[in-house]
């Protein structure tokens, strides 16, 4: 069991979500009462992680974040550390590929809120920023919940993007999902069975979590 | 603390109308479905942008598009209660209350609910509350932000009728603690006839007709907005007690009144609704009829439209009902102002609903 592994892919995953929650929220919430110029447009971008190949999408973010690129360059002068082959690099990739999983749910969770709930809330004086924590939350959170537990529980298994963006580093970039390759490439099929039933065994825990609270939430609003 | 309104826009919804609700009046607004009558209500609220408006209340300029001054809804200090209530489902109806007031009050909160004659159900959560009481909670927690302005989009129309008169009469009731300006859209006349002191008539987003409820009701422009049909005066009237075969004798202005239908104890003042359509006139005090309330007054004027009808407004010791009569009779008749009348009402024509139950509005 390398548990360097493990923990790293839950380190990646919890920033992953720290990260996209708020972006979940604002851009989930636009998306669902707005009507804007490019609307379609940034609905169909934040969908296409879902549509392209891993391996593709890790491609051009290689190129993208690598040495000589305008972004790898802007971090390198930041930071000092390249971007690819790096923690902070698969950080960076795996906001981008989750996209879709965080903002969707969210998005849905928001158009759930009735029109009339939040326009009695303005006419109550609530600002919009109250409005959104005290009403649109407190109603959309199943939707924001299941973003998180989605984005997660995915982030914990990528592997395809997760190879191509960080190489396979321990302790920096080899993920969980990385080490039951290695293991299963040197014929060590007990150790790929152990690391694989873990995976498995926490990916069913916040599955399980997330349907009783939103099962809970359900019975409060009923 | 009064609340002016001005309103013109040619699109997408065309609008021009222009009125003043004063402090503790009721102004309803009426028309047909579709005339635009709720989107008035949400410019007021500030969920509906015109091109060109002026709004104002209590002092405090809402929405000039002249001098580019545009207040957020939530900026306004005003109360809504929306057609569906439109509660917060997380919140219990003490916490709905809560949510509206600037600084959370929850003895004032209690206080508002008791007001609108919610006990003991302070800590449900609105899916647990019966649709009239969902409207009360509504409306406390309009109250509770202490509004220069109460907005009420068709309040009554997603309750049964018997909820529908109760709710009715406690808003009358209410009037009493009300000092804001009401604003009060329907598209049922008899509704705006038994709430209002005054009426804006809407058509297609036009204001047809303007001015005190009764003197509305009179206006041929806005008759014809509504459908004659709707036509109907309102007489005072005292119940006196409930006869054993189920009528009630009311003291009207001129006489007895008999009616159907009435529980309440005696004493009580109210005002019945009574429809031109089932007004008949007659010279001589008619004898051997089966109607039984036979109101004396004296002819004002008639007024013919277009049609085989004519209005005749009869003045009944200081109040005027209005008979809708054929033509052909009112020149049979030979009616002419100043001329003594009977009118003939048929009691079972005036149903409950048409009956509120309370005095007349100040004028």
């Amino acid at each position: 069991m390398d548990w360097t592994a493990l923990g790293l892919s839950l380190r990646l995953a919890g920033w992953t979500v720290v990260i996209l929650l708020p972006v979940a929220v604002i851009l989930g919430r636009a998306l669902a009462y707005r009507r804007f110029l490019g609307k379609g447009l940034i609905e169909a971008l934040v969908m296409l992680p879902l549509v392209l190949p891993p391996t593709v999408f890790g491609f051009y973010l290689l190129v993208a974040f690598g040495g000589n690129s305008p972004v790898g360059d802007l971090w390198q002068s930041l930071f000092g550390n390249q971007l690819v082959f790096s923690f902070e690099g698969l950080v960076v990739a795996s906001v981008i590929f989750n996209l879709p999983f965080a903002i969707q749910p969210a998005q849905r969770g928001f158009e759930a809120v009735p029109v009339e709930v939040r326009e009695a809330a303005a006419t109550c004086g609530m600002s919009p920023a109250r409005s959104l924590w005290r009403v649109e939350l407190p109603l959309a959170w199943p939707g924001v919940m299941t973003a998180m537990v989605l984005t997660f529980a995915h982030t914990l298994g990528e592997f395809g993007i997760v190879l191509m963006v960080g190489g396979s580093i321990p302790g920096e970039t080899k993920t969980i999902a990385i080490a039951i390759y290695d293991r299963v490439q040197a014929f060590d099929n007990r150790g790929a069975a152990v690391m694989s039933a873990v995976l498995v065994g926490i990916s069913l825990v916040t599955i399980a979590v997330t349907y009783w609270l939103s099962a809970r939430v359900g019975r409060r609003l009923s | 603390m009064a609340l002016e309104v001005r309103l013109r826009a040619t699109g997408p919804i065309p609008l021009d109308v222009a009125f003043r609700a004063e402090a503790g009046e009721v102004l309803a607004l009426v028309g047909p479905s579709g005339s635009g009558k709720t989107t008035v209500l949400r410019s007021i609220a500030g969920l509906w942008h015109p091109q060109e408006a002026r709004i104002a209340a209590g002092g405090t300029t809402w929405l000039d598009t002249g001098a580019r001054v545009n207040r957020p809804a939530h900026r306004r200090r005003l109360g809504v209660v929306f057609q569906a209530y439109a509660l917060f489902p997380h919140m219990s109806a003490v916490r709905n209350v809560m949510a509206a007031m600037d600084r959370a009050d929850e003895y004032e909160a209690r206080r508002l609910l008791h007001l609108v004659n919610l006990h003991g159900l302070e800590t449900r959560r609105p899916a647990q509350l019966s649709g009239g009481q969902q409207q009360r909670v509504a409306l406390a927690r309009a109250l509770a932000r202490r509004p220069q302005a109460l907005l009420l989009d068709e309040p009554f129309s997603a309750v049964d009728r018997a909820t529908r008169e109760r709710l009715q009469a406690e808003v009358i009731a209410l009037r009493a603690h009300l000092d804001m300006p009401v604003v009060l859209v329907t598209h049922d006349m008899a509704e705006a006839q038994l709430l209002a002191d005054r009426m804006v008539v809407i058509e297609a987003g036009r204001m047809v007709a303007e001015g005190p409820t009764a003197a509305v009701m009179a206006d041929p422009a806005a008759l014809r907005a509504m459908g004659i049909r709707e036509l109907a005066a309102m007489l005072p009237a005292t119940i006196i007690e409930r006869d054993a075969d189920g009528l009630t004798r009311l003291e009207g202005p001129t006489g007895p009144l008999f009616l159907p239908g009435i529980t309440d104890a005696p004493g009580r003042e109210v005002r019945v609704r009574i429809m031109a359509q089932d007004v008949i006139l007659s010279r001589q005090r008619p004898e051997g009829l089966s109607a039984q309330n036979i109101v004396p007054g004296t002819v004002l004027r008639s007024v013919s439209g277009t049609g085989p009808g004519v209005l005749v407004h009869i003045d009944v010791a200081g109040h005027e009902i209005v008979a809708r009569i054929t033509r052909r009779a009112a020149d049979q008749m030979r009616l002419a102002p100043g001329d003594a009348v009977h009118a003939i009402v048929k009691s079972m024509s005036i149903a409950r609903g048409q009956i509120i139950r309370a005095p007349e509005p100040r004028a």
